[in-house]
Formats: structure tokens, C-alpha cells, sequence
């Protein structure tokens, strides 16, 4: 099993969902693919949405919901076991 | 004075401007700040400063509770809540005010009831001012549409009652589209601003927005002129102008009358500003809203009036009463703000949030520049994209766009993009200068001026 990594390229605030009264984009052991949505990066109050470039299984995030990410950050483990 | 130690609710250029306007004064200052401000200007020019959490503005200046504890653990007798995070925000002026502290601006309540749109509509058709048509009450879910729709005059725009910035606006040409977007614009209030009430308006074309500066101490208000703030985009101010060149005096005089006893009506207490649309055509004004706060363009105000608007609302919160009177407020020459934000305009308006290289501020006479900048700092990504007001004053319109033009040229900020490009090409835009805008003006523009953009910007790289 081989992991691979989300980067944030960009700087600001992480957030996991769509806004703060609806469900989190994925949860932490669900599949995803290329090109699916896995949270949003708030800089300077403009909303820019964070995509998987791989196939995988989402392990865990590495940032929490609401956290400040630098530009380069990780934020998420990806496993490319399907289940 | 009983203020003597004032907290600074805010960050960026507004933090500054009150830090120096309260040194003025011989008062204290206390910068509150977040992780990444740590090395802002405003903590470098405070006497003191207090952290009150991490980066994300929900966990610093909009956390309530954080710059209560804040101010009262640095003995603050004062709070100032700048523009924008908490600043219109009654429950965070009664939370000030709870534990003994001043609050610099309206009393919560006032917050509370001017904020809600159709509730500030209803109290300046009371003090005689006349508002846009359309309903005046609010609309939810419960009503018959079809029944509200017979009786409009189209196009109308529909709105959000605890709307702002423009969020949710809809355009109605006809009954049907009216029975079809009202109940989507609800829903959308509903999710945005947890009220699903919106109300109507007619839609005027080529409408400015020109708005009118007011200060007052609870039972007696003066007006400081008006200014024109129809370049925008998205609905986002980006340049500003005092006096209003397209307002003749006769309606000048009218417009500030109508804002002085609305503001009167309601017993205003500090600065605020009251938001007219003005069809030029007709020469007939309408008001919109009111700003119960500072806002970003007052120093055009404060460069055609010599007053010092953050000085005169300290002043009131203080307890003392309004030393103004209007016949000493004159009008003199002319005023252009251009807004510096962090944004790449040839690229959408990209933020560019980073570390600023090199600085190069313009001077000379009739040129101010409020700006958060040192050469060496760090432009957050987590906040607003303004990082500077480039401001001008000449005795005449003409003057000052000139004025303008050098000063742009002397400002040089390295290391980020910002919207000097934009301002630079407008001031060659031939209708710019001739004073024609209104509030749709720049999304058009935008959409031709994209490669003229890109050549100044690259042009300077």
C-alpha cells in the first residue's frame, strides 16, 4: 500500500464544508477521486475549492476544520487501498 | 477625559489610523491582535498590545468573548471596533458595555435596528426621506407572491432583510420571474444570514451611489457632505470621491438635510453614514442604508472638511457632547480615495497575500496614504485584501485626478500584486474623467479592459 498526499497551493483558512450548516465534503476513511472536492481555502475572503488529484482512500486530514494552512501544507493522507 | 486607555478591536490600515488619532489625543493605545499580526504595524506603533487568539478571524477579531477578556486584562477603558469583524455588531457593543467598558460608536440597540434593512428603511420613511419604491415591509415565505407581484412596477430587485455586500440580489423583469426567484432569494437568506425575510425594491438604471457623512452625540447630528462611491465591483467599493460632483448644491443641501434628521430621529450617536442611490437623470436620491460605524473612505470627508473623524467620534464616546456645529463645516475642493488591495486585477482579482519587498510611499501636498505597510511585511492570507488608501485633495476635480496619476506613479509595492494597475487605468479612462459612473459601471468595464490590465502590470515587472 502506497500513501500519497493533498497539498493545499494555497495560504489561509481551511474549512471542511461547504459552510458552517451543511454536511463535511468527505469523511475520513471514504473513497474519493480525481477531481472530487475535499474542502474549501478561504484567503483574504475569497473561497478557492481543494481537490484530489488521485484516486484513493481518504486516510485522515491533517489539518482540522477551520485551521490556518500555509501554501505547500499537507492536508490530507491518501491511501490507494480501495475497499 | 474618561477614556484614557483604548483597545483596538481591528487590524490593517483602520488600526493604524486609530492608534494615531488616539496618540493625538494624548490616550493609551492596546492593539488587540492575532497570531498573524504578531509583527503588524499596529502592534509596532501601540503603546502596548494583547493577543486574543489564533490567525482565522472567527477565532480573533470576531471572537467576542477573546477582546472582552482582552480589554479588561489590559485595564482598557475603551474599545473601538474600527470597520468591518465586529463593528456593526450590537451584541458585541452591549458585551463591552456589560462589564463597564466604552464602547466608540452607536449604542447596541441602535446597531440592532439601523442593521436590519427593512426596519432602517421603515424609520427613514418616518423621518420624511424617501426610499427606493417597492414593498416596504418584509416578504417571507407566507405571503401570496402572485398578489405582491400584480402590484410592482418591474424590473425590481429583490433583497435579503439582514442582507449586506450585496449577497443574494436578484433581478425581477416581470411577475413571473418575481414568483420564481422570491422564494430561492428566502432560501438563500435563510442559509446566508439565518432569516429567510427579504423585500423589494425598483431597479433603477445607471443608478450612483452617493452616500452622506454624519456625526452625532445622541440628540443632536451634523453632517459632514456627502461623497460619490459608484466604482465598484461585485459591489465592493474600490474608489471613492468627495463631494459628489454630479449632486448639484440645491440637492446636495437636500440630501445632507434628510440625512441630519434621519439620523436625529433615531438619537445617532457617533459617526455613521447614510447610503442614497441617486438617479442623475431624474436628480432624485433614495435612501438605501446606514453604516453605523467608520467607514473605509472617510478620509476623503476628513481631507474636503479638515475634521478629524475618528478624533470627533472618540470625543463623543467619551460622554462629551457634539462641538460641531454645521455652519462651521465647509466644504473645500475635492477628495479621490483609490483602494490598494492585495488583489491581481489582470487575473480575476486574485488575492496575492505575501511578504511586501520593497516600499516606496508617494508625499508632497494634498497626498495621503493610510496604509499597514513597512518593507519587509507580511500580508496575511486571512483577511481582507485591503492593504492601503491612496488619497488625494486639490482645490478642483480635475486637479485631483492629476494629483492621482503622480501619486500612483510613486507608489511602489514589491513583492505582491495590487489593484495600482486598475486605478492607473482608469484615470486614462476618458469617462472617469469626465465624473460618468454608476454603481454598474466597473463590472462592464472590467470585462473590455482585461489585456490593458495586463500591459501596465507587466509592464512594471
Amino acid at each position: 500500500m502506497s500513501t500519497k498526499q493533498i497539498i493545499s497551493s494555497l495560504p489561509g483558512t481551511f474549512y471542511r464544508r461547504p459552510s458552517p450548516d451543511q454536511p463535511v465534503y468527505v469523511e475520513e476513511g471514504n473513497c474519493v477521486s480525481v477531481g472530487d472536492t475535499v474542502g474549501l481555502i478561504e484567503v483574504m475572503k475569497s473561497f478557492h475549492e481543494v481537490k484530489s488529484e488521485f484516486d484513493g482512500k481518504l486516510v485522515k486530514f491533517l489539518v482540522e476544520n477551520e485551521d490556518a494552512i500555509m501554501a505547500g501544507q499537507p492536508i490530507a493522507d491518501l491511501s490507494d487501498e480501495r475497499n | 477625559m474618561a477614556i484614557k486607555r483604548l483597545l483596538i478591536a481591528n487590524r490593517g490600515e483602520i488600526a493604524v489610523r486609530i492608534i494615531r488619532a488616539a496618540k493625538s489625543m494624548g490616550i493609551h493605545t492596546i492593539q488587540a491582535y492575532s497570531e498573524a499580526d504578531e509583527d503588524s504595524l499596529a502592534v509596532r506603533l501601540a503603546d502596548e498590545s494583547v493577543l486574543i487568539g489564533k490567525p482565522p478571524a472567527s477565532k480573533s477579531y470576531l471572537n467576542i468573548e477573546a477582546i472582552v477578556a482582552g480589554a479588561q486584562d489590559t485595564k482598557a477603558d475603551a474599545v473601538h471596533p474600527g470597520y468591518g469583524f465586529l463593528a456593526e455588531n450590537g451584541e458585541f457593543a452591549d458585551a463591552v458595555g456589560s462589564v463597564g467598558l466604552i464602547f466608540v460608536g452607536p449604542k447596541g440597540s441602535t446597531i440592532r435596528h439601523l442593521g436590519d434593512k427593512v426596519e432602517a428603511r421603515l424609520a427613514a420613511n418616518a423621518a420624511g426621506l424617501p426610499t427606493v419604491p417597492g414593498s416596504f415591509g418584509r416578504i417571507d415565505l407566507t405571503h401570496r407572491l402572485d398578489a405582491i407581484g400584480g402590484e410592482l412596477n418591474f424590473p425590481v430587485l429583490i433583497k435579503a432583510a439582514a442582507g449586506g455586500g450585496g449577497r443574494g440580489i436578484r433581478i425581477a423583469r416581470n411577475e413571473e420571474e418575481f414568483c420564481r426567484l422570491a422564494p430561492q432569494a428566502a432560501v438563500e437568506a435563510q442559509a446566508a444570514f439565518g432569516d429567510n425575510g427579504i423585500y423589494v425594491e425598483a431597479y433603477i438604471e445607471r443608478a450612483r451611489h452617493i452616500e452622506v457623512q454624519i456625526i452625532g452625540d445622541g440628540s443632536r447630528a451634523v453632517h459632514l457632505f456627502d461623497r460619490e462611491c459608484s466604482l465598484q465591483r461585485h459591489r465592493q467599493k474600490i474608489w471613492e470621491e468627495a463631494p459628489a460632483s454630479v449632486v448639484s448644491d440645491e440637492i446636495r443641501n437636500q440630501l445632507c438635510q434628510s440625512a441630519v434628521a434621519f439620523a436625529e430621529s433615531v438619537g445617532y450617536c457617533g459617526a455613521g453614514t447614510m447610503e442614497f442611490l441617486y438617479d442623475a437623470e431624474r436628480e432624485k436620491y433614495y435612501f438605501l442604508e446606514v453604516n453605523t460605524r467608520i467607514q473605509v473612505e472617510h478620509p476623503v470627508t476628513e481631507f474636503v472638511t479638515a475634521i478629524d473623524l475618528i478624533r470627533e467620534s472618540i470625543r463623543i464616546a467619551d460622554g462629551g457632547c457634539l462641538l460641531l456645529n454645521q455652519e462651521d463645516i465647509v466644504l473645500s475642493g475635492h477628495s479621490i480615495e483609490c483602494r490598494i488591495n492585495a488583489e491581481d486585477p489582470a487575473n480575476g482579482f486574485m488575492p496575492s497575500p505575501g511578504i511586501v519587498s520593497a516600499l516606496s510611499v508617494p508625499g508632497g501636498p494634498g497626498v495621503r496614504f493610510d496604509s499597514m505597510l513597512f518593507s519587509g511585511c507580511s500580508i496575511p492570507p486571512f483577511y481582507d485584501s485591503l492593504i492601503g488608501k491612496l488619497i488625494v485633495w486639490d482645490e478642483s476635480r480635475d486637479f485631483a485626478l492629476q494629483r492621482m496619476r503622480g501619486a500612483l506613479e510613486e507608489l511602489q509595492i514589491e513583492g505582491i500584486l495590487t489593484t495600482k494597475p486598475l486605478h492607473q487605468a482608469l484615470l486614462d479612462d476618458a469617462r472617469i474623467k469626465d465624473g460618468e459612473m454608476h454603481i454598474e459601471f466597473l463590472d462592464h468595464w472590467l470585462d473590455k479592459s482585461m489585456s490593458r490590465l495586463t500591459q501596465i502590470r507587466d509592464g512594471e515587472q
